[in-house]
């Protein structure tokens, strides 16, 4: 189908509309082996034809690994499809003359910079506080020098897909981020490389977690039907554990 | 290098503090209050089914009710009871309103509740755990205030048991009334659905999450909000159909 029809509800915020509100668009000629963001790429071409401000939407990569995009879509980040990011949802997946609500991440400490653009500084000083790792520099070493059981170097990997998005926070009822926090966290407690400096990595990161003013969890799993990698609330018990053990049975404070 | 542990050591002080309200610090005292909730429920119940299983005018209940208000260990353990329930609810409610400020003041127009096998009651948690702080407090004034302020009850005249109130009397009258048996019964569904994540949410929260335990863990979690709840509920129940002469 070449011609589909659309109904499109987004949410605008800055400029023209400086408290924030949701404008119609009826868009048609749609394809549907177009992306999500191709789809709004026509309707933004329309809208700067007639002059008027584009909608302001975040891409990169557009092929579900940057983890840029972040578009709430009829209430389901990245959209109802799991397991896929909003540029690689295809519009295939909707039908002739459907509503399509478009809101961005809603959190307080994702505030919205225009229309769907939110600033996610909030995870990058997450990543930050929970700081280095030793690694060698110099020449690559041997692959095998390091040995890592194959069940644990894929659980640490299932962790390391995530593209720091922030769908756990948007689909989260509580704005929490502990997928986030979790899934890094878990990553690198679980391969040589990051166990080093792992007690005070975990607590540095729950610290600044809590100091952007991000929800607690109570473990809904709302994230983990999200999450464009389907990474599982295992990793936010992983958290907890290792929380838990650095806090109360290491030496370590972090501040 | 003396004086360098020691000025660290001085740093580390209120690190337990910042633990405990700390995002996990504070689901931990969610959870660890919570599991104590769990286990008294279980005894809490065993001791009211005194209240039907003997059919004997209440011997039973008013000598188990003198025990456990007489013996040091339980009045102790009632104390912590107290505390706890109290903690459980404080804490839950400072995590409610946290949670609402993080999502900000726009919520979505579109709600969706997609879950990874989270229940439906687990999104509500809050404002199941409201309603029921709410019987507790009339629970606890019905019964628990009557038994301690009260001087309309009648003693429990039984040898070895002197200046026992009859307090079968007591929880049989309010029990005549349907209003109350529904209020009751109600309230137990309400409980059922805040166990039935809770359960398991504590276990998850501990850390304690595992390929080889958790199914077993959410299955005794499905089984116990269910029959507990179902427990108590029976009772006021069986006490009304009695007094009406059915049962």
């Amino acid at each position: 189908m070449d011609n589909m029809k659309l109904k499109l509800r987004i949410w605008r915020q800055g400029g023209k509309f400086p408290k924030g509100q949701f404008v119609n668009y009826d868009l048609d000629g749609v394809n549907d082996h177009m992306s999500f963001l191709e789809m709004l790429d026509v309707l933004n071409e329309k809208l700067i034809n007639k002059k008027e401000d584009p909608i302001a939407f975040e891409h990169d990569c557009r092929e579900g690994i940057c983890g840029t995009c972040s578009l709430v879509i009829n209430g389901y980040p990245h959209g109802p499809m799991q397991q896929t990011t909003a540029c690689q949802l295809h519009m295939r997946n909707f039908r002739d003359g459907d509503t399509i609500t478009i809101e961005p991440w809603r959190s307080r400490a994702f505030p919205i910079v225009k229309d769907l653009v939110v600033n996610r500084d909030s995870f990058d000083r997450i990543i930050q506080a929970g700081g280095f790792i030793s690694v060698d520099t110099g020449q690559a070493q041997d692959g095998n020098a390091i040995p890592i059981e194959k069940d644990q170097a894929s659980h640490a990997f299932d962790a390391a897909t995530c593209i720091g998005c922030g769908a756990c926070v948007a689909a989260c009822p509580n704005a929490s981020a502990m997928l986030f926090v979790g899934a890094k966290v878990s990553h690198l407690a679980q391969v040589p490389q990051g166990k080093v400096e792992a007690e005070t990595r975990v607590q540095r990161m729950v610290a600044q977690h809590d100091a952007e003013g991000f929800g607690r969890c109570s473990n809904i799993t709302a994230c983990e039907a999200e999450c464009p990698k389907g990474i599982s609330v295992e990793h936010i018990a992983r958290l907890n554990r290792q929380y838990i053990g650095s806090t109360l049975g290491s030496e370590k404070v972090a501040n | 290098m003396a004086t360098s542990t020691a000025k660290r050591t001085v740093s580390r002080v209120g690190w337990f503090g910042k633990f405990l309200t700390s995002s996990i610090g504070q689901k931990i005292i969610m959870s660890l209050t919570g599991l104590f909730l769990i286990t008294f429920l279980v005894v809490h119940l065993i001791g009211n089914l005194q209240l039907i299983l003997g059919n004997d005018d209440g011997y039973a209940f008013n000598s188990y009710a003198y025990f456990m208000t007489n013996n040091p260990v339980i009045k102790t353990t009632s104390y912590l009871l107290y505390a706890f329930i109290i903690l459980h609810a404080i804490q839950g409610l400072l995590l409610w309103s946290q949670n609402r400020k993080a999502r900000g003041d726009q919520k979505y127009a579109v709600k969706v509740d997609r879950t990874a096998g989270g229940s439906k009651s687990s999104i509500y948690m809050g404002s199941l755990g409201m309603v029921i702080l709410a019987f507790i407090i009339v629970h606890m004034v019905q019964f628990w205030g009557q038994m301690h302020f009260s001087d309309s009850i009648g003693p429990f005249t039984a040898e070895g048991y002197e200046g026992a109130k009859d307090l079968y009397a007591l929880v049989a009258a309010t029990y005549e009334n349907i209003g109350m048996v529904i209020f009751y019964v109600v309230a137990m569904v309400f409980i059922a659905f805040h166990l039935w994540h809770g359960f398991q949410s504590a276990f998850q929260t501990l850390g304690l999450n595992h390929k080889k335990y958790t199914p077993l863990i959410k299955a005794v979690g499905y089984v116990y909000s269910v029959l507990v709840p179902l427990g108590f509920a029976i009772i006021p129940i069986v006490m009304y159909l009695r007094h009406q002469g059915v049962l």
